[in-house]
């Protein structure tokens, strides 16, 4: 191992996430200790209601932990405010979610250019960017074709295009392959799978498919807000 | 930033074409009704004021029965008589001049054409009280006057009438029981709040009396008219004529006038406080057409929340700040307001001109009105469409995309 990837990506210590509060709380996440290289493909597996999507939601700074530290590249995410959390997911996270959430009667293009907007990029360098980010997804075809007119899994990679256009380094996935049938979901999965491999992202997926869990080299299952266990292949 | 807000809320326009265009109707409608009602009232107000001006300075008029207003002509009330004229006219040193009338309603026929017309019978006195010119011909004397010739002098209204346009004067028509000479075609005044002034025909008082009525009561007048002497105090003249009128006619400490006189000016606040009701009234059903503009726009707006929540949560998810989101939604509203907000002042301005003509009322183009309505509007747009984002925007981006 070359010694950047023992700079760990992600730490979190003693991660709580309650929900809530006086009698009605729920504690979805009791207590996390975790640490990612960059460049890992992890899984995060266990039943409903375990914590796994709000690990990944606190992880992906969508959601706030309620205490313990989390460190993003060294950064404590938990002091950041909501601007500083999205500047954070602006250029250095990359989201996908199980159901697409993609702008309704926008083209694909426009919707893999979203981000790029905000990031300020000129329209030609969007639309390049764009538009090699649906290639490299398999959909140069789509590009005008809006959300209603693609199925599920074009829809899933067009959101897998518009994850990876900003060249995040971190790419996380919400059940990507929930609303998707078997084949689809195998299509799914080597996108991500070769987007590891081949450009280093590190992939973080939720999931309970045992399919999707094994195209992963580590796999953490969760149990009631604690890591049960914490599995790497080498 | 803002440009970048700008560019993205242009494709988000274009891209909702439906819920724009009922956003932008909702302002259309209150900014375009706000103002034609508005306008038009005003209008109303100003051609009832141009009207009480044509009718004289220092005029007075003399009725019987208490106020003024529409009434039967005689409804059980003492009509006055020529002695009564005389007697106001030689005895109060306020009045310039002084003119019994007698009208009546009578049928009018030239030729073919018949109609009914008002009829004044009075003296020569009275084209000068009430600031009458003549068009065409001549009034008539006070030798036609003693001798009741069989002559008239009529409005504009009759004339386009009977006469369609045509040259009246040497032609006969029927007035009631006799044939009049027209010798005299009064300078229109226009329509008024009081009605179409220039519907008349004027003879002399004796013509009135003797050939054209005939009846008993006919020698009774229903009105007279008095013009004031420049400066003249107005109230003081007519508490004089007053108490005059009330010695005439025997009146009792106790008893109540039954007869009132009254001046320009206070018709003139009397009209003017009716239409000014009606532009209150009226601004009053636009304000509603407003609201209800406004509660369209707010119903748009919180129809599409959920949609526009989940798309805030989309935004904030990819990396936009809260700011961002937030400029983009009131760049939207303001856009959407602003061309709905200027296609209701350019509706109201088109509707305005054609109904001032319609109605006979003057169009003036009023900038308060329209900034008011423009800025009352274009708050109602951007505050509905403002206030859910503001909502959507503070929240995490999690809870924005599950939001149901």
């Amino acid at each position: 191992m070359s010694a950047p990837e023992s700079i760990p990506l992600i730490e979190l210590r003693g991660l709580t996430k309650t929900y809530g509060a006086g009698e009605g709380a729920f504690q979805a996440l009791k207590g996390i200790d975790l640490t990612i290289l960059p460049g890992e493909f992890v899984a995060i597996i266990g039943p409903s209601g375990s914590g796994k999507s709000t690990l990944m939601n606190v992880l992906g700074c969508l959601d706030v932990p309620t205490t313990g530290t989390y460190h993003y590249q060294g950064i404590a995410v938990e002091a950041l405010d909501n601007d500083q959390r999205s500047l954070l997911r602006r250029y250095a996270l990359g989201f996908v979610f199980q159901g697409f959430n993609l702008l309704a009667r926008t083209s694909a293009l426009d919707n893999v250019e979203l981000p790029l907007l905000y990031r300020g990029l000129p329209r030609k360098e969007r639309r390049a960017k764009a538009l090699a980010a649906l290639t490299s997804v398999g959909l140069p075809a789509k590009l005008r074709s809006t959300p209603g007119e693609l199925s599920g899994g074009q829809q899933q990679r067009v959101a897998i295009a518009r994850a990876i256009v900003t060249e995040p380094s971190t790419l996380f996935a919400d059940e990507p392959t929930g609303n998707l049938d078997s084949v689809t979901t195998r299509d799914v999965m080597t996108l991500l799978t070769r987007l590891n491999v081949d450009r280093g992202l590190t992939v973080l997926v939720v999931t309970h498919n045992d399919e999707v869990a094994a195209c992963a080299n580590r796999t953490v299952l969760i149990k009631d807000g604690l890591i049960e266990s914490d599995v790497s292949r080498a | 930033m803002i440009w970048n807000a700008f560019a993205i809320a242009v494709r988000e326009i274009a891209r909702n074409l439906t819920r724009a265009f009922l956003t932008v109707l909702g302002v259309f409608i209150g900014v375009a009704a706000i103002i034609t009602m508005v306008t038009l009232g005003q209008g109303a107000t100003v051609a009832v004021k141009a009207q009480i001006s044509n009718l004289g300075s220092n005029l007075m008029l003399l009725r019987p029965g208490s106020g003024f207003g529409f009434r039967p002509a005689s409804g059980g009330v003492a009509n006055f008589s020529e002695r009564d004229a005389e007697i106001i006219g030689e005895q109060i040193a306020g009045v310039a001049a002084i003119a019994p009338v007698r009208s009546a309603a009578l049928s009018t026929i030239y030729l073919r054409t018949a109609r009914t017309t008002p009829v004044i019978g009075t003296t020569p006195i009275y084209f000068d009280i009430n600031k009458w010119v003549l068009a065409e011909g001549r009034f008539f004397t006070n030798a036609d006057l003693r001798s009741g010739g069989a002559v008239c002098v009529i409005g504009e209204t009759v004339r386009r009438e009977l006469f369609e346009g045509g040259n009246p004067i040497g032609a006969k028509i029927r007035i009631g029981k006799a044939s009049c000479e027209v010798i005299g075609l009064l300078k229109g005044k226009g329509q008024a709040g009081m009605g179409d002034q220039d519907d008349t025909i004027i003879v002399p008082l004796a013509t009135l009396q003797r050939r054209l009525v005939g009846k008993a009561s006919s020698h009774d007048i229903t009105q007279i008219v008095i013009s004031g002497k420049d400066g003249m105090n107005g109230d003081a003249v007519i508490a004089e004529i007053t108490l005059l009128m009330r010695q005439r006619r025997n009146l009792q400490g106790n008893q109540d006038s039954n007869f009132s006189v009254f001046d320009t000016r206070q018709i003139a606040e009397a009209l003017g406080s009716t239409t000014q009701l009606m532009t209150t009234l009226l601004a009053a059903v636009a304000g509603v057409s407003l609201l209800v503009g406004g509660i369209g726009i707010m119903n748009i707006m919180l129809v599409s929340v959920t949609e526009r929540t989940r798309e805030i949560g989309i935004r904030l998810a990819i990396g936009a700040l809260g700011s961002e989101v937030l400029l983009q939604f009131l760049v939207e509203a303001v856009t959407l307001s602003c061309i709905g907000g200027i296609l209701g002042i350019l509706l109201a301005l088109g509707l305005c001109v054609g109904l001032a003509q319609l109605i006979h009322v003057p169009f003036n183009f009023n900038l308060q009105i329209n900034v008011i309505a423009f800025f009352f509007s274009a708050a109602v747009g951007i505050l509905f469409g403002y206030a859910p984002a503001r909502r959507a925007a503070r929240l995490n981006p999690i809870d924005a995309l599950r939001h149901e």
